[in-house]
């Protein structure tokens, strides 16, 4: 529901987005409360209880609060809140929102998708990868270096305090890196080593992301979280979009850093090591390529990636199970644009974004992601190697 | 057919007891690539398969003899392996048409040659490691009532059937002189055991037309005795077999006709001994820098085309596969004397 | 001095090992056993499976008002029905492309059933309630009227809860039975084949996609029965209780019974369900002791996260079992080893 204008006392106002949800940032722990200006409700709906406008929040530091309202829709207006009709304006919309969930969601995946290009393992435990950078981000952002390094507590700044989210997002990288390597250092290169199967390997995958996943639960909390930086902008207006700066921001250094990976693969040595590995790894190594460490570093960067893909989609919310949530699309991008290959886990993101976010204008947004899953039973009935992939690889 | 008598293993002894039913077969056939042949079981024309931009295979015509011993020879990324996918329903080709005893065979799905007479193995010896031998070669008997789910719940309909089919299971494992391992899981087995547990269960299908991809390959050579006696036994009755090989003295040894191929393409066809005269064959050889006679599992490869698409074919039909490289230790060794060194 | 009620902890051990949970687990991981452990199918998703059993059984009711019987075929239909849609596109294909279709369907299936649009079909968020009611009807044996206990040594349980026992532990003995006798046929033969190398069975002749469609579609019907009997034991059907954990706990069960024979779905239920709840009593009792401040301090632990604590042990147990004892924990070392030659 769109448009409805909520009022924090004290704080600010915003205006709820095409899903009804809205935000606003308060200086700090404290019981809030939030008012709802009836006036501002679409035609034919109501408070439920008309009493009820003003609610008592309590938040508590570094969280997100949710405030429902009951609403009521009068006769007639049933689903009017759905917004509907194919305007031009939704469509551009639409289009942008899809590309920003494309873009980000390609770094998320791109990781998972050279993993498997240079080791043949599907590693279902990569969405943790991206809440874990999502996370490490949040974690920097609020305390700083002092949480890994405890006498810089004192310290202002970027050591004992939280650090501005630009650093954060950094070190977030380099965190999911180190995940990244460690993963691989110390579960999967010792069963390359003594030929666990990758049927194994993948079921073991799974083991490790339901670990990770209630790792992150049980020190994060199951709430949502914000970062501290950037949270509830207003949006401005592009044309005939609506998108707010960080968002912007956020989707051009997307850009940006893809390039930049697309760069390094095509035009670097290990680059195109990484390339001659996932085409045929006893080639590779019989050219005196050094696999494991390429596959390293493959680890290393996809970690990183992911990581950088969290923060984006962290702009929104911070999440314990987020990544777990995208896991779908990850894997419908994968597909759709040829396991195995960078460049089609960055085409089959930005189509997998742009083509669920299109497809709210005919269903509805709860079951977006849904099509993403049609996405991928289709590709694999009709072009199972993927867009890019060349057909002889996929069995 | 040379005679080395300088050995005193039971299965060379064996294997010079067996007759060639198509001795003079081949006398009248010209030594041309694509001739036709007096009796073919197996026909391919104009049959090719591109990998992107490379043209692994393009055969024009190649007929196969029935009841002989064929051998498809070729230097490494001849496009053998390929071809041998191609006509045996495990890769479809771009276009091209093969004949199975002058029935067309096109798009017809891998499981069903089986039941039109023609079985093959893999070069990677595929041993049901989790499987007994016995049950290795039940499984390959044709036409299991119980292999349906329905009848499966009934006992009694694949009792008897199931019962005949152990018998002959059990007469196979003795020719092949595995009777000490009947109720060993498959994964125990030597290499060379498991080649032969492969032929073993092939030929419970009763086939017509036997298949066989480098059934040579990483086997010691008194195995290697063995396995020629197997497949010259398999000629004796009566059976037509088409195998690639990479080691000249196998091939000139049982091999009735052989086939050679270069990147992608026939090169030659005739007798064993022609072939080793020929000027093409010794210049397709000599061109890929061997520097040995007609052995072709050198360590110094040409860098041609065919190379990357055979590689590419042998590693799908092994992708394929629930369990992926890394377990066929073994096998890989058989792969590695192909030589991968391409840069 | 910690002082333990050790009676809690081992009736809820035995209680739980032979309970409605550990028998709806054993079910589950009966027909993932079919699949992976015979077939070597990668289901990521058997509790898409549940949810397709238990919502026929629940929407026969709801939404078409065909009542509670027919519900059970309708369950097995939707089962079928999803096999067929999973296991067409991708069983030609490498193995890891189910494992992404089926983990993706179960989440999808999620979605759908929530739907507020589905409100009328399957009660969106809050589900289907109270529809067994004739199931229960059935129960001549335990007094039904105010559902009482009965407790034997270790073990407690509610009237209701047993009949759900009686019948569901007869199913899986039933199922164990047909497993059995399938897979000593021809045609489990096949399948184990296809398990160890696809390529070589169809060599053989074995049209190895339509076995391994067959294979998904009765171990997902499996899967479904499953789903059932916990839908009549818990009288309701929620979206949020077929969350993707559940699959995986399912692997877990298989896993440390061991793939590939014909009880270890039942042992690996039994045997894990019983520990995980005897642990988790542990716990609850250690933060019921003058420890409980240390543990919040020191390590967070406190009543609410005990069952994060479990699904750690979950997939810990699942990692740890996958890669140092894939035979399971009854199996034999030799068997599993050739796994990897």
């Amino acid at each position: 529901m769109e448009g409805v204008l909520l009022t924090v006392d004290g704080e600010g106002e915003s205006t709820t987005d095409a899903d009804g949800n809205w935000s606003v940032p308060v200086s700090g722990p404290g019981t809030y409360t939030v008012t709802l200006d009836a006036e501002t409700l679409p035609e034919g709906v109501s408070l439920a209880d008309a009493d009820r406008a003003s609610l008592e929040v309590l938040v508590e530091a570094g969280q997100a609060k949710t405030t429902l309202f009951a609403l009521s829709s009068g006769a007639g207006g049933d689903d009017a809140d759905d917004g509907s009709g194919i305007t031009g304006r939704r469509v551009a919309q639409l289009t942008v929102e899809g590309l920003k969930q494309g873009l980000y969601l390609a770094m998320a995946a791109i990781g998972l998708s050279l993993i498997f290009g240079t080791t043949g393992l599907v590693n279902f435990a990569h969405a943790e990868l991206v809440t874990w950078g999502q996370l490490m981000t949040f974690f920097f952002n609020y305390y700083g270096l002092a949480g890994l390094i405890g006498f810089l507590a004192p310290l202002p700044g970027p050591f004992g305090d939280g650090v501005n989210l630009i650093f954060a997002a950094l070190l977030g990288m380099v965190m999911g890196g180190l995940m990244g390597y460690a993963l691989d250092r110390g579960i999967f290169r010792g069963m390359r080593r003594s030929g666990v199967s990758l049927i194994a390997q993948m079921v073991i995958t799974i083991g490790l992301s339901i670990v990770m996943r209630y790792v992150f639960l049980y020190f994060f909390g199951g709430n949502p979280r914000f970062f501290r930086d950037f949270a509830g902008q207003q949006a401005i207006s592009i044309g005939p979009v609506e998108i707010t700066p960080k968002d912007l921001v956020a989707m051009i250094i997307s850009i940006i850093v893809l390039i930049i990976v697309g760069g390094l693969l095509q035009f670097t040595r290990m680059g195109k090591a990484m390339r001659a590995v996932a085409d045929n790894r006893d080639l590779a190594e019989s050219s005196g390529i050094d696999v494991q460490r390429v596959i390293s570093i493959v680890w290393i960067s996809g970690g990183a990636l992911a990581a950088l893909g969290g923060v984006f989609f962290g702009l929104d919310q911070i999440k314990w199970d987020f990544g777990f949530r995208i896991l779908l699309l990850i894997f419908a991008s994968v597909t759709l644009g040829g396991l195995g290959t960078a460049y089609g886990a960055l085409v089959g993101a930005l189509v997998v974004g742009v083509v669920i976010n299109l497809s709210t204008i005919f269903i509805d947004v709860e079951l977006k992601n849904m099509v993403a899953l049609l996405v991928l039973v289709l590709i694999l009935l009709f072009r199972p190697q993927g867009i890019l992939g060349r057909a002889e690889r996929v069995g | 057919m040379t005679d080395d008598g300088t050995t005193t293993d039971g299965a060379t002894a064996t294997a010079e007891e067996f007759e060639n039913p198509v001795e003079g077969v081949f006398d009248d056939v010209e030594r041309t690539p694509g001739v036709a042949k007096p009796d073919p079981i197996l026909v391919a024309e104009n049959v090719v398969r591109r990998f992107g931009g490379l043209t692994a295979v393009d055969v024009d015509k190649v007929q196969i003899q029935r009841g002989a011993i064929t051998a498809l020879i070729g230097p490494n990324g001849a496009g053998k392996t390929t071809f041998f996918n191609l006509l045996t329903g495990f890769d479809k080709p771009d276009s091209g048409h093969v004949e199975l005893n002058g029935k067309s065979i096109d798009g017809v799905a891998s499981h069903r040659l089986a039941a039109q007479g023609m079985v093959r193995t893999f070069q990677l010896t595929k041993a049901l490691s989790r499987l007994t031998v016995l049950e290795n070669m039940m499984l390959g008997a044709k036409d299991q009532a119980g292999e349906n789910i329905l009848k499966a719940l009934v006992s009694p309909l694949w009792r008897s059937q199931e019962t005949s089919v152990e018998e002959s299971a059990r007469a196979l494992i003795e020719r092949f002189k595995l009777t000490h391992m009947t109720d060993e899981y498959a994964g125990t087995l030597s290499g060379g055991q498991r080649k032969l547990v492969e032929m073993a269960r092939a030929l419970m299908t009763d086939p017509e037309l036997v298949m066989l991809d480098e059934p040579m390959a990483g086997v010691n050579p008194a195995l290697t005795q063995s396995l020629l006696g197997h497949v010259k036994q398999l000629r004796a009755e009566g059976r037509s077999v088409v195998f690639v090989e990479h080691d000249m003295d196998v091939v000139s040894d049982i091999s009735d006709w052989v086939v050679v191929m270069a990147e992608g393409r026939i090169i030659a066809e005739g007798p064993p001994a022609s072939i080793a005269e020929n000027q093409t064959v010794v210049d397709a050889y000599l061109g890929s820098h061997h520097d040995s006679e007609l052995t072709f599992d050198d360590d110094d490869q040409p860098d041609h085309g065919g190379d990357d698409a055979d590689e590419g074919a042998a590693e799908e039909a092994d992708s394929d596969d629930s369990e992926p490289e890394p377990s066929a230790a073994v096998d890989e060794a058989a792969d590695e004397e192909r030589g991968d060194d391409d840069e | 001095m910690l002082a333990f009620d050790w009676d809690i902890i081992l009736t809820q051990t035995f209680s739980q090992a032979f309970g409605t949970q550990a028998m709806v687990f054993a079910l589950a991981a009966i027909g993932l056993n079919i699949h992976f452990g015979y077939t070597g199918l990668l289901n990521f998703g058997q509790v898409g499976f549940m949810a397709a059993g238990a919502y026929g059984v629940g929407m026969s009711v709801f939404w078409l008002d065909w009542g509670f019987w027919p519900g059970l075929p309708l369950g097995v239909f939707y089962c079928l029905a999803l096999a067929l849609i999973l296991g067409i596109p991708t069983l030609r294909l490498r193995a890891d492309y189910l494992a992404i279709t089926t983990i993706a369907a179960s989440e999808s299936i999620r979605l759908f059933v929530r739907w507020r649009g589905n409100r009328d079909r399957t009660g969106a968020a809050e589900g289907i309630n109270d529809f067994a009611d004739p199931f229960y009807d059935l129960n001549t044996l335990f007094t039904r009227p105010g559902n009482r206990s009965y407790e034997f040594l270790f073990w407690e349980y509610r009237a209701d809860d047993l009949w759900v026992m009686l019948i569901g532990w007869t199913t899986v003995v039933v199922l164990l039975l047909f497993t059995w006798q399938l897979m000593r046929s021809p045609w489990g033969r096949v399948l184990r084949a296809i398990r160890e190398d696809e390529d070589a069975a169809r060599a053989l002749g074995k049209n190895a996609y339509s076995y391994k469609l067959q294979a998904l579609a009765i171990g997902g019907v499996i899967g479904g029965i499953a789903g059932m009997l916990q839908a009549i034991d818990k009288q309701s059907v929620q979206p949020d209780t077929f969350n993707p954990i559940i699959t995986f706990m399912i692997w877990t069960v298989l896993i440390v019974g061991g793939a590939g024979r014909v009880w270890s779905p039942v042992a690996g239920a039994m045997f894990f369900w019983g520990v995980i709840s005897g642990l988790k009593a542990f716990m609850r009792e250690l933060l019921d002791t003058n420890a409980e401040d240390e543990l919040e301090r020191f390590l967070n632990l406190s009543v609410i996260n005990i069952d994060q604590v479990q699904f750690m042990i979950f997939g810990l147990t699942l990692m740890l079992f996958m890669r140092y004892r894939p035979q399971g924990f009854f199996g034999s070392r030799e068997e599993m080893a050739l796994d990897d030659r």
